[in-house]
């Protein structure tokens, strides 16, 4: 039998399940905090307050959202297909938690006495994986626009195939000049490569590119075609309420969530500090946390600001202006790295 | 009856001209890939420190059941009827102009004799029954300035959703009592 992909750290099974559960409830925890903090900021980005009824300054809000789509009617089209309608949401989530296990935050610890790595599994094809997931994820979008059996849900699906196609390949070419720098696919490896220096300085515009792709793999402004509010009601989850929206919904920012940390692992260098600060190996999650968050915010900030692009537009700027950039930050990167070893 | 519309021929569109005084339109050239480049992320740039900027302003929300706008002191709201001060007889004789006047329909006066033993208003008559259906009220004011002896006024209370419709329709002697000052008045110059 053919190898895959090899395991990076190998601990042992009940070390492993336990760790899954602790980044998932970790990420199901980060989900509503984001979504407190996209409402708070771009009401403060529009010079209005954002959510503050609900708790303190607000900070209930998200638990009184969740528990509104939760009590709410399963509703389900009668021109729906009702199999595929109630298992797409159900993809789109899994992917979005699958995608966030190799996300590193931090090394291989000691924590009584065993040796843990501070990520779900560190695999030897790091991005590839992600991209996989990614791929998947869209099934989720494309089935669940599809079989809701409406013209708005079906028009959102087609631009979201579309504009996942064309932002995946630029995605994917963003990150090939960081690997030839690197020279591994392993997301530690990558962030282990970073002590010197991280690679949003040397692969500036590869983190340019990745992060203007990256706004379109995750459906947000200004390229969120797919749900444009005026145009299609609500895109590919139109027909959707209740929990099973809920599900796009959580999704939705969890990718965000995935795609900052890939950010961070790769052009922000993981768990490191600049300037020679080495902080105990323990605070590692808290600094991928902050510098999460700081993607997170920049994706907040671009949602503010920019307005939607045209569908041409957005398909003109993929292939006409960001795949040849992205092909060409990877070539420039290629004859570099052959030529300084 | 004017001219006959004049014919395509007799307008002679091809040799049009607008006039001396009308220019071409003059666009700046198309910038070049480098130059729209720049422009793309400076535009860009720029855009994201506007935004930025309002992070570090105060919300220009009013936070309403708390905070209420105040109104000006010609502001329409719900009608007050107002007695003579010295005496505490009703100003209004049960004229019904206002209801002449009303175009909401939404008025309704039933008007009595004044007798020596119960003597209501400072008129021969006066209002009954007087009544104002503020679910049909255009707040349009006419019924203020069809009065002959200011009985009626535009109050300033703006808050009046209730549960029932029939809650809508204000007696006389809600219309009497002293309003409640639920909202602010806006200060001179303010």
């Amino acid at each position: 039998m053919s190898t895959l992909a090899i395991v990076g750290f190998y601990e042992e099974w009940w070390i492993q399940i336990l760790k899954a559960i602790v980044i998932f409830a970790v990420g199901l925890q980060l989900v509503p905090v984001v979504l407190l903090a996209e409402r708070k900021l771009l009401g403060r980005f529009q010079a209005r307050y954002g959510p503050n009824r609900v708790g303190p300054y607000g900070a209930l809000q998200p638990l009184a959202d969740i528990l509104k789509l939760l009590t709410k009617e399963q509703f389900r089209p009668s021109t729906s297909i009702g199999f595929l309608f109630v298992l797409a949401p159900l993809i789109s989530i899994l992917t979005a938690v699958a995608a966030f296990a190799i996300i590193p935050f931090g090394n291989v610890q000691h924590i009584f006495g065993k040796e843990v790595g501070l990520y779900g599994i560190d695999v030897s094809i790091g991005p590839l994986y992600v991209f996989a997931f990614g791929g998947i994820a869209f099934y989720g979008i494309m089935l669940g626009g599809w079989s809701s059996g409406s013209k708005y849900s079906f028009l959102g699906a087609m631009r979201a195939a579309a504009q996942l196609i064309s932002y995946e390949v630029s995605q994917g070419l963003a990150l090939v000049g960081v690997i030839f720098t690197a020279q591994t696919l392993s997301l530690t490896g990558i962030v282990e490569a970073q002590k010197g220096m991280w690679y949003i300085v040397p692969q500036f515009f590869g983190f340019l590119i990745f992060l203007t792709a990256s706004f379109a793999e995750t459906n947000r402004a200004p390229f969120d075609l797919t749900e444009a509010d005026a145009e299609l009601v609500g895109g590919y989850n139109t027909e959707y309420g209740g929990g099973r929206f809920a599900s796009y919904y959580f999704a939705e920012y969890l990718n965000v969530l995935v795609v900052s940390g890939i950010v961070t692992t790769v052009f922000l260098g993981g768990w490191l500090l600049p300037f020679g600060i080495h902080p105990p190996g323990f605070l590692d999650p808290i600094v991928v946390l902050f510098k999460m968050g700081l993607v997170t915010f920049l994706f907040i900030w671009v949602r503010a600001t920019l307005p939607r692009l045209r569908y041409d537009q957005l398909m003109s700027f993929g292939w006409k202006i960001l795949l040849p950039l992205a092909t060409l930050n990877a070539l420039v990167t290629a004859v570099l790295v052959v030529v300084t070893h | 009856m004017g001219d006959p519309t004049p014919t395509t021929a007799e307008l002679n569109v091809t040799s049009w001209s607008p006039g001396e005084d009308v220019i071409e339109v003059m666009r700046t050239p198309a910038p070049g890939p480098a130059r729209a480049t720049w422009r793309t992320f400076r535009e860009t740039a720029r855009g994201l420190m506007t935004t930025f900027g309002r992070l570090t302003e105060k919300g220009v929300t009013v936070q309403y059941p708390e905070e209420k706008t105040p109104v000006y002191p010609r502001f329409r709201g719900r009608h007050k009827l107002h007695r003579f001060e010295d005496t505490g007889l009703e100003k209004c004789v049960g004229c019904s102009l206002c209801a002449a006047a009303c175009p909401a329909d939404c008025i309704r006066v039933v008007a009595a004799e004044n007798t020596p033993e119960n003597r209501v208003s400072a008129g021969e008559r006066y209002a009954a029954v007087y009544e104002i259906n503020l679910s049909r009220c255009i707040f349009c004011g006419y019924c203020e300035i069809a009065c002959p002896f200011d009985a009626i006024t535009m109050g300033h209370d703006y808050e009046l959703s209730d549960y029932d419709r029939s809650d809508l329709i204000f007696t006389k002697e809600m219309l009497l009592a002293e309003p409640l000052e639920r909202t602010p008045l806006r200060n001179e110059g303010e």
